[in-house]
């Protein structure tokens, strides 16, 4: 697929390929919540569950050169980005072999061979973190796009709106993806915004911005070939916002008091990976057998990974103070 | 560290120059570096270190920013993640809370969290301590809680050639480094050389020697000190007196060859003194040197309250050098 073109190149190929990504992403995230109650992964653990046509619809439409801030709920956009799923693992596991040496967990992966710079686990941290990226791409007068991920609840916090003041004023190339997923932990969107229709907001900075269905990741990825291609051809912010929905809890812990059941299950009918499976169904362009094999070969990459995350080892306490300072001889306290 | 100022002539000016010079060097030897913060370009910067600059090298390099502390703090952070190496110039300390996030949760973690695949090579300059008038939003020390914070390195130039050599080193550096300029300083005059260039960024420095009693300090408090030193010594008290300039980390070594020889401490500090840098050295003290002592450590610390507004209330509320002669003479039992 070229990036540098709008329109989407829906072969069957293509399609399956957005199938598997989603699929990838939705049973790896599976087997996480798995390995977290057999206490393989412990901390925090924020699934993507029905929110995967997102990551799958816009970071596959970034060059490699581009650069991508996520947030603590990353394991997908990780994965899309090309973090391979070993270390990803490995890093939940706390193992040095993951992909920040273990150090970070499942909410700051990072990986500098991909431009991944983090899951962040500061809700609109990781926004000036963009700009800044930004800047530096911008001042070297590259063609650098920066993607940068965040919740709707992130549209709350001042460091929101400096940032994308400061993207529009300055002229800044940052894809703004606000993942709309209407609760922020368990406060609904209505109870913590006097506009909810955020794309508004970005209009207010004159931001172009679009809204799209974020569970059609046909649809997601349309608009982020737009998207993108408007940042790098003009070097100026633009805002997406994908409606989307989170079908798990916001994290391990929550017992989700704050919505009923129901308007869970009305959301699964909904789900990118049905709706994608569905259409392609009644489009004659999938077969069962394809996705067996989707299937297989996704169940295959997982054993692997967790095979490679239990072979991992602990990083030695004796290491415990590297890389706090690059230079080793900085004393860290002691 | 010192400059040899004999060698090559020196030049009369202010400690605000000394940092526009260090400014003005950094922009001229690295295109990377570009400095970035609230009226530093049309404005000249709030305490003038700035001013001329946006005219010398334009609104790329000199950037005026909004009035939004954590996105272009973070915007710095950002940069220099990306291969800049951006100056982030924040008014004061006390605004420098509305960053404290973009610092702490991101510049000082970064590279141990990413397992050192990314750092945040960014030098942060910000005005801080009382003597203005400026009162209690305006005029507090805060680069102690700074210097809680593992994976940045803070700074406190109280010297002209600190002011004029922090800056280069710590742009070098591969780490954050914040640098509090005490607003008491930008003023100061004195002779530089006239090659002054970077210094080291990592070491204490005796700035008096003696052998009676080991004043510590740094920044603002560093002249005071060095007076209230000038008045022990008409009373044959010779004090040697610390200017950490490092906060971050500490020059232990220096401290304790220090306290070793003179048995006596008194800790001057701007910070409030409950949980301060102050305590911190104390305790290193106790921890590395306790039985050089000859006497219990004392400090001289900001009275715990707000920085007020009237001028004798303000200059009750911080160090002076009665007091630090009052705290040197009672660790000596000379009351």
């Amino acid at each position: 697929m070229k990036a540098d073109s709008d329109k989407p190149h829906l072969t069957r190929a293509h399609a399956l390929d957005l199938l598997k990504q989603m699929i990838r992403v939705r049973r790896f995230e599976g087997k996480c919540a798995e390995l977290y109650t057999e206490e393989k992964i412990r901390g925090f653990l924020h699934l993507y569950d029905g929110e995967e046509a997102v990551a799958v619809g816009v970071i596959p439409v970034l060059e490699k050169r581009d650069r991508v801030v996520a947030t603590y709920r990353e394991h997908g956009h990780a994965l899309v980005r090309g973090v391979p799923m070993k270390p990803l693992l490995a890093e939940m596991y706390g193992k040095q072999e993951g992909c920040s040496r273990g150090r970070g967990g499942s909410m700051h992966l990072f990986d500098a061979a991909t431009n991944f710079h983090g899951g962040n686990a500061i809700v609109g941290g990781g926004l000036p973190l963009a700009i800044g990226l930004a800047l530096a791409e911008h001042m070297r007068a590259s063609d650098v796009v920066i993607a940068c991920f965040f919740g709707e609840g992130a549209v709350a916090e001042g460091e929101f709106h400096e940032s994308l003041n400061l993207a529009a004023l300055w002229g800044l190339p940052v894809l703004f993806v606000c993942e709309n997923n209407l609760y922020a932990m368990g406060t609904a969107l209505a109870l913590s915004e006097s506009e909810t229709d955020i794309g508004r907001k970005a209009a207010c900075y004159r931001i172009e911005s679009e809204t799209v269905d974020g569970m059609d990741v046909i649809a997601v990825e349309a608009a982020a070939r737009r998207a993108v291609h408007a940042v790098r051809a003009s070097g100026k912010p633009y805002f997406l916002e994908c409606r989307t929905y989170r079908l798990r809890a916001h994290s391990m812990f929550d017992a989700q008091l704050y919505r009923d059941k129901a308007e869970v299950e009305a959301w699964r009918h909904k789900e990118p990976i049905v709706r994608l499976q569905g259409w392609l169904e009644t489009n004659g362009m999938i077969h069962p057998d394809d996705l067996s094999r989707i299937e297989n070969e996704v169940a295959a990459e997982i054993a692997e990974a967790v095979a490679f995350a239990e072979a991992g080892t602990w990083e030695p306490v004796e290491q415990l103070t590297r890389f706090t300072y690059a230079n080793p001889s900085v004393p860290t306290g002691q | 560290m010192q400059q040899e100022t004999a060698r090559s002539g020196t030049i009369e000016m202010t400690y605000r120059e000394a940092v526009r010079e260090a400014i003005r060097e950094a922009i001229k030897r690295d295109e990377r570096v570009f400095l970035m913060g609230e009226d530093v370009g049309h404005y000249g910067g709030c305490y003038a270190v700035s001013k001329g600059l946006l005219a010398e090298f334009g609104p790329e390099r000199i950037r005026d920013t909004p009035l939004s502390e954590s996105g272009f703090t973070g915007a710095g952070i950002g940069a220099a993640m990306a291969g800049l190496r951006p100056i982030v110039e924040v008014m004061t300390v006390n605004f420098s809370l509305l960053a404290l996030d973009q610092i702490l949760n991101t510049a000082a973690t970064v590279r141990h969290m990413s397992g050192n695949q990314f750092g945040a090579p960014v030098v942060i300059r910000m005005a801080t301590g009382a003597g203005r008038q400026l009162a209690a939003q305006h005029s507090h020390s805060l680069e102690g809680w700074y210097a809680h914070i593992p994976g940045i390195k803070v700074l406190a130039p109280a010297t002209l050639e600190d002011a004029r050599g922090m800056l280069w080193t710590a742009l070098q550096d591969p780490d954050p480094v914040l640098i509090f300029e005490n607003v008491m300083l930008y003023n100061m005059t004195g002779k530089l050389a006239a090659d002054a260039g970077a210094v080291d960024i990592d070491k204490a420095v005796v700035r008096r020697p003696g052998r009676d009693i080991s004043l510590i300090t740094y920044g603002g408090s560093l002249w005071k000190t060095l007076e209230a030193a000038a008045t022990l010594a008409g009373e044959n008290i010779e004090a040697e007196v610390i200017d950490l300039r490092s906060l971050r980390p500490l020059d232990d070594a220096t401290i304790m060859a220090s306290v070793a020889k003179t048995r006596r401490a008194v800790i001057i500090d701007e910070g409030w003194r409950s949980g301060s840098l102050a305590a911190e050295i104390g305790m290193r003290i106790v921890e590395q040197a306790f039985y050089e002592l000859d006497a219990p450590i004392a400090r001289v610390c900001s009275e715990e309250v707000p920085i007020p507004y009237p001028r004798h209330l303000e200059n009750a509320a911080i160090p002076q050098a009665d007091k630090i002669v009052a705290a040197a003479k009672a660790a000596l039992g000379r009351e």
